[in-house]
């Protein structure tokens, strides 16, 4: 679990974060949602330390990360696996290496040992022999199944993920997005996910936090957020005609005005 | 940005090296991996412009002893002075600093903007003593023999120029080599390359390591990063020279 509590951010004059407190629940996907500039990247670089916050705190179950010494962060920080926007993989390695780095950094176990763990993961990953190539070499949504390997190699609690989905096409997010919430589901992770991408909050959002011009404007889960009144959050999830009126067959259908069990092979005839 | 600020930075980049290594192994590996990058990487450049400095000095002097009052052989202890003394330390980091530090400063400059020094933080490495530690050490090995073996080049160079120009015959330069040596110049000259060595190192690295932005940045900074070690080797040169000599 990782909490955060009136977090205060500001780059000289601007306050990007207003007074946002919330708790991200471990086992599940947190999503952190919101238009460009709302503030969702520096919100999850303040939670993993890439930037501090002007005031407030952050608690890694029971630790409190604000208040901790330099040393003990580096600690809390092995624990903790971050996938990037951009992958963030190290060109001049190849997978293998770039997935092994962890494990070369802060194990001592011998290259069989590491190499049967690298193999593991890009397995998990659904990524079958691609060891000996560059980073150069492989597609976007490979380059992100990299990453999270390399995040995921030595066994995180906590998984965050910024903007998994970002140039990535529907299919390929939709593989990215399930692979990220079973691997959450089946070590129990605490994974927090920046994103902007309808599919995702709809699939995965578990526990949801919109960000409005840095302050926290709503809070809940894929199927709530349906049914929310929140006028700036409904301008933002159905930005478009079509995903309105996929919101207001939803409705409809919970009202009941809809059969929810009707054939849509017969209505389509 | 002031003056200040900068250099202020610049020594707290340097006191944040210093610290315990998260794994010794990986920090060795990556200094030998620097070694081969800079050492081995700039061999090449070192050798070329070391053998002409020589040879065209060599030509030069020649050009401008009319006097047949003067001896043959005194070309031969110019070439080997002003090798020695200024060709060797300075000319060859000047090139080193447009070499190795451009190169230092693109490839942190470009870990940087691909977030890969973000990705280091996380995993709970210290990137300033895991990027930039290795890279300043290794040219601290490293230079200093360029150094040398670039005396060696240079004043080969010179006796080759001038028994190809027909200036001299090799054993009148032999001769010349040999006459008022001072050891000491050659220890001068390995003080000068151990500080030329740090300048074209950290001062890439940190021009590299807090670049903003893009691409476009990334080169700014590069080219920033050799713009001021070429004057900062130019003032330490001076500095030295005079606290020195």
């Amino acid at each position: 679990m990782i909490e955060f509590k009136h977090i205060i951010k500001s780059f000289d004059e601007k306050i990007v974060l207003n007074d946002v407190s919330h708790v991200m629940q471990t086992g599940l996907c947190n999503l952190i949602i919101g238009t460009s500039g709302s503030g969702k990247t520096v919100l999850q670089k303040c939670l993993v330390g890439l930037l501090e916050p002007n005031s407030g705190e952050i608690v890694y179950d029971d630790q409190s990360f604000t208040g901790m010494e330099e040393d003990q962060r580096k600690e809390l920080r092995q624990q903790i696996g971050m996938l990037f926007q951009g992958s963030a993989l190290f060109d001049s390695m190849t997978v293998q290496q770039n997935v092994m780095f962890p494990l070369d950094m802060f194990t001592k176990k011998n290259f069989a040992e590491k190499l049967k763990r690298v193999n593991e993961v890009l397995e998990r990953v659904n990524l079958k022999d691609v060891n000996p190539k560059y980073p150069a070499e492989l597609s976007g949504g490979m380059k992100k199944r990299v990453g999270i390997a390399r995040a995921i190699v030595l066994n995180p609690k906590y998984l965050f993920c910024d903007e998994p989905n970002s140039g990535l096409d529907p299919q390929t997010s939709m593989v990215i997005d399930k692979l990220i919430y079973d691997i959450t589901k089946e070590f129990n992770m605490t994974t927090v996910i920046n994103t902007h991408d309808m599919n995702s909050v709809m699939e995965i959002g578990e526990n949801i936090i919109y960000l409005y011009n840095g302050k926290k404007e709503w809070s809940g889960n894929n199927k709530e957020i349906i049914y929310s009144k929140n006028e700036k959050l409904n301008a933002f999830i159905f930005a478009s005609e079509f995903l309105q009126d996929a919101k207001d067959m939803r409705m409809l259908e919970a009202r009941g005005k809809i059969d929810q069990n009707r054939d849509m092979d017969e209505l389509m005839k | 940005m002031s003056f200040f600020t900068h250099f202020g930075r610049y020594l707290l980049m340097i006191r944040g090296m210093m610290t315990r290594p998260e794994n010794m192994r990986m920090y060795w590996k990556e200094f030998m991996h620097q070694c081969v990058e800079i050492g081995i990487g700039s061999l090449g450049i070192v050798m070329i412009i070391s053998v002409f400095m020589g040879a065209v000095s060599a030509v030069q002097t020649a050009y401008q002893l009319v006097s047949p009052l003067i001896p043959k052989s005194t070309i031969a202890q110019i070439v080997r002075d002003t090798v020695i003394l200024e060709f060797a330390p300075t000319v060859v980091c000047i090139v080193l600093a447009g070499v190795v530090g451009s190169k230092i400063a693109s490839e942190l400059g470009n870990m940087r903007v691909s977030e890969q020094i973000d990705a280091l933080e996380i995993m709970g490495i210290n990137t300033k003593a895991y990027l930039i530690l290795p890279k300043i050490a290794a040219t601290l090995v490293t230079i200093p023999m360029l150094v040398v073996l670039s005396m060696g080049l240079g004043i080969w160079g010179g006796r080759l120029a001038g028994s190809l120009s027909n200036i001299l015959s090799t054993d009148t330069y032999d001769t010349g080599l040999l006459e008022n040596f001072l050891p000491y110049n050659v220890i001068f000259a390995l003080y000068k390359s151990y500080t030329f060595a740090f300048i074209i190192s950290s001062i890439p690295a940190y021009y590299g390591y807090y670049v903003k932005g893009g691409a476009l940045e990334i080169g700014r900074s590069s080219t920033k990063s050799v713009v001021v070690s070429c004057i900062m080797i130019l003032f330490a040169d001076y500095i030295l020279a005079a606290m020195l000599l």
